[in-house]
């Protein structure tokens, strides 16, 4: 069945050109075809349906209702209204792990795209071994995230660190760094490993937009007499804006609602002083058996979701527009 | 050419190059020497004399071998594996379909329809995983594979789709026209014409389907329950740590096994990989 005709990566450009385009002819057919085609389409698209509104439709709904209710493991619950999201909001955990969510989504986002874009940059260059890097430093990416992080874990390990090791070697500390221990440095230790993590994402797709630049262009504007930075921030950055904001927007949503990271290498802690919303509605609802409230956690997340898709839906009409 | 000197090439060149290359696979590095690292020097005071963190004398395979006999390693690899291929077979196969639909054929809602799968593709697991739960478990799927097969799909089907659709876009509609003048019938181009050129884009989003399952936690943190049916992350989180205690050089060790795989997949098909990862961005 699947036999490939076109082989390679190259893919359908070896196809185009040629045949010429016949017309829209044999009228008689039209409304058959037509007839076709609806049917034809709904039988393609009935197992997407089917499947994804079974386990993503239904249980989106069901979320809502869930935290509307006072719904625990063992009992069915009953209606309380908005009482789940008012008892968060007052919870002193939650506004933590609110807080939390937009510092660590911020950060973790800003490093990743200045450190990609400043990769992509670099890997866009002709070198010996390019191949080789450029698949190296996707491996971050492709290693499941619980794994790694228990690899960066061990190296914030508070009594063997290799990292405190370094340092005091290196003569640039006395006593070692609290990693882990304080809830400050242990944010800001999960914004470097996410950061580390995703950055290879940024620069691959950034690079891939690069490459579609024309470098007359960078040509002309030197020869205009423009700088390196200069012909960054006039040629290369107009260009390559719809790939970035793309690639923003997915890195968002997925740092938003991150969970693995900080389940291993925190679980939350120390004190509840890392958790993100994520985190914390799967202690609620899953390891103390809260369904409602846990529900009602992991739907904040869902109005800034919205707003972000919102706006990427709405970029995309606009670029098919113009 | 823009023409530099050479020593600006190593500034501003080959030495961050070579930092972002170091920080990226220290951390590998560091999971491998932990690994095959004997117990005695792995517990040894980060500011001892005798430290030396970087390298091992008495490199030792006592931690693999503990992980394999003593836990149910082995058997997470192939659970793995297993969930793995099945979901990405059917995530492959309902995007196909799906891709060539919202591509090619035109149907009242079309629109609609494709914009609904874009916004599912952004609905992250962990908006729903509590609700999910209790729908795994009216099902009594809870503790089997299949609450995984049919799970992972959620968030494989609108990746392939959305990866699929926009190859299926790049095929000229004439070579399907051509086919149904010779007589073929348009399902019979569809499958005859167009799903074998499009193999290139299928293996694309194929192995991006597989390291996206191969990377899922929580629903299988949740789901599974039975040590003897978790898959690799899952078992090396709640397996490998004994109450309190932390197993490091079973767990490197752990982490490199489990890596491994999903490593060698994708070397063997980065070009088709990094196709898949930039066409998912891709309107």
């Amino acid at each position: 069945m699947t036999r490939p005709i076109a082989g390679g990566s190259g893919g359908a450009a070896g196809v185009e050109a040629a045949l010429p385009h016949p017309g829209t002819s044999r009228p008689a057919r039209v409304e058959r075809v037509l007839e076709n085609e609806r049917l034809l389409a709904t039988i393609l698209l009935a197992p997407t349906v089917l499947l994804l509104g079974v386990f993503i439709a239904y249980p989106f709904v069901m979320g809502v209702w869930l935290s509307l209710s006072s719904t625990s493991v063992g009992n069915p619950g009953e209606f309380v209204g908005f009482k789940n999201f008012v008892k968060a909001w007052d919870d002193s955990i939650f506004q933590m792990a609110f807080r939390n969510t937009f510092f660590y989504t911020f950060w973790a986002t800003i490093f990743k795209l200045v450190l990609g874009m400043w990769l992509a940059l670099l890997l866009n260059r002709h070198f010996r071994g390019k191949r080789i890097v450029r698949a190296a430093m996707l491996l971050p990416f492709i290693v499941p995230t619980v794994l790694s992080t228990f690899a960066w874990r061990w190296m914030f390990d508070p009594t063997f660190s290799v990292l405190n090791w370094m340092l005091f070697k290196g003569g640039f500390i006395v006593t070692k760094l609290p990693f882990l221990s304080d809830g400050a440095w242990a944010m800001w230790c999960a914004i470097v490993i996410n950061t580390w993590r995703g950055m290879p994402f940024f620069a691959i797709t950034l690079l891939a937009g690069l490459q579609t630049i024309n470098p007359d262009l960078h040509e002309a504007a030197s020869l205009d007499g423009a700088n390196g930075w200069k012909r960054f921030w006039h040629v290369t950055w107009p260009l390559l804006k719809p790939v970035t904001i793309v690639v923003v927007v997915f890195s968002i949503i997925q740092t938003f609602a991150d969970f693995q990271l900080i389940y291993v290498l925190t679980g939350g802690g120390p004190a509840n002083s890392t958790h993100l919303l994520a985190t914390y509605a799967y202690q609620l609802g899953v390891a103390t058996g809260l369904l409602g409230e846990g529900a009602a956690v992991s739907l904040f997340m869902f109005p800034v979701l919205f707003a972000v898709v919102w706006i990427q839906l709405r970029y995309l009409r606009r670029l098919e527009g113009a | 050419m823009v023409i530099e000197r050479r020593w600006k090439r190593w500034v501003y060149f080959y030495a961050p190059l070579t930092l972002f290359v170091i920080g990226t696979l220290f951390p590998f590095y560091w999971m491998f020497i932990t690994a095959i690292r004997p117990d005695h020097e792995l517990y040894r005071s980060w500011r001892a004399v005798t430290n030396t963190p970087f390298w091992t004398l008495q490199p030792t395979l006592a931690h693999f071998q503990d992980l394999l006999a003593r836990t149910t390693f082995p058997r997470w690899l192939w659970n793995t594996f297993f969930i793995a291929c099945v979901s990405t077979g059917i995530s492959l196969f309902c995007g196909l379909l799906a891709g060539y639909a919202l591509a090619r054929l035109r149907f009242p809602m079309a629109g609609t329809l494709g914009t609904a799968i874009f916004v599912t593709y952004l609905v992250p697991p962990t908006l729903l995983f509590i609700p999910l739960a209790d729908i795994i478990r009216t099902f009594q799927l809870g503790n089997t594979p299949w609450a995984l097969i049919l799970t992972y799909p959620t968030f494989l089907i609108p990746f392939c789709t959305w990866l699929l659709m926009g190859y299926f876009k790049t095929i000229p509609k004439e070579l399907e026209e051509c086919a149904r003048i010779d007589g073929a019938t348009r399902f019979g181009a569809m499958i005859r014409i167009i799903f074998p050129i499009a193999v290139p884009g299928i293996l694309s989003a194929g192995i991006f389907a597989f390291t996206l399952s191969w990377n899922e936690f929580i629903y299988a943190l949740i789901f599974i329950s039975s040590p003897e049916r978790k898959t690799v992350p899952v078992g090396v989180v709640s397996e490998l740590i004994r109450g309190d205690i932390y197993f490091w050089g079973q767990l490197m060790a752990g982490a490199l096994l489990g890596s491994v795989p999903v490593a060698l997949v994708y070397s063997f098909f980065v070009e088709y990989y990094v196709a898949g990862l930039t066409g998912s961005v891709k309107g």
